[in-house]
């Protein structure tokens, strides 16, 4: 099971290298999409066994986030079916500065999205953490050029900033291997895993345990995109094309996020748990402070998006540094991955349109385009953590978890920050959607393409019902992951 | 600690300074080639009365890809950029070296006050993969160009290679290899980024990418 959930999205990105017509290509990125989504959804019955003596195995929490990755993968593939329709054989666009660019090759997007999944299915099924991080690292490599997507100039920068600064980031966390590796000295035997070491917590040495965190919290924090190592982040967000960003910021980041706190759940059963919570809440606060300064006037919409992502991953390192807020988190995780690829499917959709992202071009979307500008509206009141949608429920057990652990100041901080980002992101999107349509929007394609609307439309339809009531299984599966990731 | 490695160690250090120093771009990729391949011996002459298959399957692998893979890359960017062959530093070389210097005495210090850990005979190694990590993030930030950035990873993930070596001498093969696929791929991709950077922007100064703020 574990080698097929590995294998199809590898063979199938590798194949797609050699795919000439685009027609059977586009067929292969779909179906093998669906078929990575049934093989996880059996996962659910029963956990399959470890295999390679114990470096691979799939537990609860890589199931939930292996489950997001599948989930978020098949609605952007069944979008990129729309998206490359129209932009696949565009020979030249024009981009902002008013240079002419030509796309990549499609073989070449659709192989790396392919082996992107695979990348991110590895990253989520390791158990030891060399095997991590090279699934992590992998990550980075293939997804780079699909950022690249569009040959223009910004892009290529975000390209180099996105390579350069993760490779960097990442090193370090190999180094915080290493480190790991020197705490488990006294135990000659020890699997690298997460479960073994767990196990044999009290016997590791407590100083480079600790020096091992700040070097994984900085790796991997940086490819999480936690301020202030998040500067890569706005840039590959917004050059990215949508269907990318969607898979970056919905899938990407929670690998990396997973990594962490798999090296969290280490040091909590090694009884620094206090230390390990007081950085990450730090580091969360800190994100969450810095996404809503740049939210402030962002003229940017993708970029607005990206910025979020950042406030996001804030709010999931506070509620895990909380300790009791663990599993909160975890449901933090879903909703906020549903809800961010909503709307940067829809972006998608708003740029096709109008061929900007600069907010200050775009007016009058409930008009111009009704069915993409409604959900655009949708997404956004529901990433802000406005009721009846899934982030107000994740977001509200955090601030509960940070009440009942008497931590006042920060419970309000955090709702301020919260207050902060709305207020910001209801500036810019409220002007968007109303009013006269905008010199861009004037004529606009009419919304035709199935493919480019329903993927969204049942992101959003899913963020409402998880709003409204979380299901048995997901509620269980959230407090089961929390628990192995070492939630006390 | 065995006379070779002793002398590797030494020779570790002096390309360190060499390429703080050095104003040619060609010149600190041989540097940087020559450093992988000690790191890549490292191990063989550390253990030479006890040499295992993996071992040398392990030595081989990375002297291949740090001594000439990775330059070829480098180099053939370096020919397709066609005529930048100086360094063009934020920080003189001068200044560089006294930095490099004060690196030195950093990770010695640091080397000393951290505990005993590894096998005996490696611990002049800690020091010196300190340093060599430090010279690697010095050169990322104070360098112009791209190809310099993509050399400082390499000096960067050579330090963190050489404490790998000195400390966790039990990772798996397959972790060991998988580390070594992924280094190798990123400068593959790193190579063509820069290929594409230098045919869309016609020079490799990352100072000048800063179309992308806030």
């Amino acid at each position: 099971m574990i080698w097929a959930l590995l294998g199809v999205p590898t063979a199938a990105g590798a194949a797609a290298f050699f795919i000439r017509p685009d027609g059977p290509r586009r067929f292969l990125l779909l179906a093998a999409a669906l078929a990575h989504a049934a093989l996880t959804a059996a996962c659910w019955g029963a956990l399959p066994g470890p295999v390679l003596g114990g470096y691979l195995e799939l537990d609860a929490a890589g199931r939930l986030f292996l489950s997001l990755t599948s989930v978020l993968f098949l609605a952007t593939a069944a979008y990129a079916k729309g998206f490359l329709k129209s932009a696949g054989h565009s020979k030249e666009e024009e981009d902002a500065e008013g240079f002419l660019f030509d796309n990549a090759p499609e073989a070449v997007f659709i192989g790396c999205l392919l082996l992107f999944l695979g990348t991110m299915t590895l990253a989520a099924l390791s158990q030891h953490f060399g095997l991590l991080w090279v699934g992590i690292e992998a990550t980075t490599l293939v997804s780079a050029p699909l950022i690249h997507f569009h040959r223009q100039r910004s892009s290529l920068e975000a390209t180099w900033k996105y390579l350069l600064i993760c490779s960097v980031g990442i090193a370090l966390a190999l180094l915080g291997n290493f480190f790991l590796a020197v705490a488990a000295r006294h135990h000659q035997d020890l699997l690298m895993t997460g479960r073994e070491l767990a196990a044999h917590a009290a016997e590791l040495d407590q100083p480079w345990l600790k020096a091992a965190f700040l070097l994984f919290l900085v790796g991997y924090g940086t490819k999480m995109g936690l301020a202030p190592l998040h500067t890569w982040l706005p840039d590959a967000h917004s050059e990215a094309p949508s269907v990318v960003s969607a898979l970056l910021s919905g899938a990407l980041l929670n690998c990396a996020f997973l990594a962490l706190m798999r090296v969290n759940a280490v040091l909590c059963a090694a009884g620094l748990a206090d230390f390990t919570g007081g950085l990450l809440m730090g580091f969360g606060l800190l994100s969450m402070a810095v996404a809503a300064a740049f939210i402030i006037g962002q003229t940017d919409f993708k970029r607005m998006l990206a910025y979020s992502s950042v406030e996001h991953m804030g709010v999931l390192a506070f509620g895990v540094g909380l300790g009791a807020a663990a599993p909160a988190a975890m449901l933090h995780a879903v909703n906020h991955s549903l809800t961010k690829a909503l709307l940067f499917l829809t972006a998608g959709n708003l740029l096709a349109a109008g061929r900007t992202k600069s907010v200050g071009e775009v007016r009058g979307l409930l008009r111009a385009l009704p069915f993409s500008g409604f959900l655009w509206l949708i997404g956004f009141l529901a990433i802000t953590g406005s009721p009846p949608f899934g982030p107000f429920i994740s977001e509200l057990w955090i601030l509960q978890g940070a009440l009942g652990r008497h931590h006042g100041a920060l419970a309000a901080l955090y709702l301020a920050l919260l207050a902060v980002v709305f207020v910001g992101m209801a500036t810019i999107v409220l002007k968007m959607c109303h009013g006269e349509p905008s010199e861009r929007f004037k004529v606009v394609p009419a919304e035709d393409d199935p493919w480019r609307l329903w993927p969204p439309a049942l992101l959003a339809a899913a963020v409402l019902v998880l709003g409204l009531w979380v299901p048995r299984p997901l509620l269980d599966a959230v407090k089961e992951a929390a628990v192995v990731l070492g939630a006390r | 600690m065995s006379f070779w490695v002793e002398i590797l160690v030494i020779l570790v250090v002096l390309s360190n300074l060499r390429v703080l120093g050095a104003s040619r771009l060609s010149a600190c990729i041989q540097t940087v080639a020559f450093q992988g391949a000690l790191l890549g011996l490292l191990p063989v002459l550390a253990n030479l009365d006890a040499l295992t298959v993996r071992l040398l399957l392990q030595a081989g692998s990375s002297t291949f890809l740090k001594a000439m893979v990775f330059p070829w890359l480098l180099g053939r960017a370096l020919r397709q950029a066609g005529l930048q062959r100086e360094v063009e530093p934020f920080v003189g070389f001068t200044a560089s070296l006294a930095a490099g210097v004060l690196f030195l005495g950093a990770a010695l210090w640091l080397g000393a006050r951290l505990p005993q850990a590894g096998p005996e005979g490696l611990g002049r190694l800690v020091p010196t993969a300190l340093f060599t990590i430090f010279v690697g993030l010095f050169v990322i930030v104070s360098r112009r160009q791209a190809v310099t950035q993509v050399l400082g990873y390499l000096i960067l993930e050579n330090g963190i290679y050489a404490f790998g070596m000195a400390f966790a001498e039990h990772q798996p093969l397959l972790v060991e290899l998988g580390i070594l696929l992924d280094v190798f791929m990123a400068v593959f991709v790193m190579g063509i980024t820069l290929f594409h950077i230098h045919r869309e922007f016609d020079h490799l100064d990352t100072d000048r990418l800063t179309a992308l703020k806030h």
